[in-house]
């Protein structure tokens, strides 16, 4: 961004130096849980597994974008974090009304109950952070 | 048994040592960032001692899995292991990037990471909740 003149990345700078040290928690977390259930026992629950390869996916691209902070990164951030909200809640309903479907743990079953409820509460601070990163920086030089 | 006195004599107190660094990291952390300061020498020694005791129950661990005739996947067991001596050097340098009270924030995120770790660790050795 050539018209860009802040210094650091806005959006992991200040509370967001936090939120990115928790995205890339789970970015490791959910990737190293899918890994292992992939590889390890796939045939077990073929779509939970997916769908924690999913949250994986989602995770690193949100943990990218939010610390990058430019503002193609910053809209990057705002559609996985809504994926994400999307996702934890979808998969949440889902893992109590199919639990056949779901005999075992993903980041994002049970509303993230086993993560304690971490990735339920991530996408709404991520999606309230970015706003007012949108909000306090313009595209308007400062 | 000889495994389950060396897993009282030497694997407890490492794990111990481990718990004792990362909840003193939290708390302090925790209070320079309710302060409203920057990330001070203190808290970078805490972190250290943190981490040296971390590369210690990575030692204990390894060769108590290689002794023993414990029934843990040895993989996973490791990769735990193995996470918790990167999380504390990585959030040290995010956090000295960070001149603000939200830099020894990360520190008390790692911290907080570094209790459930070892907490996934004790479930994973004694086999309940894996």
């Amino acid at each position: 961004m050539p018209d860009e003149r802040v210094d650091r990345p806005r959006s992991s700078s200040g509370p967001g130096r936090i939120l990115v040290a928790v995205y890339a928690v789970f970015a490791i977390a959910a990737t190293g849980r899918a890994s292992l259930q992939i590889a390890e026992y796939f045939h077990r629950a073929p779509l939970a597994y997916l769908l924690s390869a999913v949250a994986a996916l989602v995770y690193i691209v949100a943990t990218v974008a939010l610390a990058r902070g430019d503002r193609t990164s910053v809209r990057v951030a705002t559609v996985s974090c809504s994926i994400e909200l999307a996702g934890v809640l979808l998969v949440g309903i889902a893992s109590y009304v199919d639990r056949a479907a779901f005999p075992d743990q993903t980041v994002w079953s049970h509303f993230g109950s086993g993560y304690g409820y971490v990735p339920l509460v991530l996408p709404v601070v991520g999606l309230l952070w970015l706003r007012s990163v949108r909000r306090s920086s313009p595209d308007v030089v400062r | 048994m000889q495994a389950m006195a060396y897993a009282r004599t030497v694997l407890l107190p490492v794990t111990v040592t481990v718990l004792a660094c990362a909840a003193v990291l939290a708390v302090a952390s925790g209070a320079v960032t309710a302060r409203n300061r920057r990330a001070g020498t203190g808290l970078l020694v805490v972190a250290a001692l943190t981490e040296l005791a971390v590369v210690a129950q990575l030692v204990v661990g390894i060769s108590q899995l290689a002794s023993g005739d414990h029934d843990v996947s040895a993989a996973l067991f490791v990769a735990y292991l193995v996470g918790l001596v990167v999380v504390v050097p990585l959030a040290v340098l995010w956090a000295l990037g960070e001149p603000t009270r939200w830099g020894p924030g990360v520190l008390t995120v790692a911290a907080l990471v570094v209790l459930v770790l070892v907490a996934r660790l004790h479930q994973l050795w004694t086999g309940t909740g894996a």
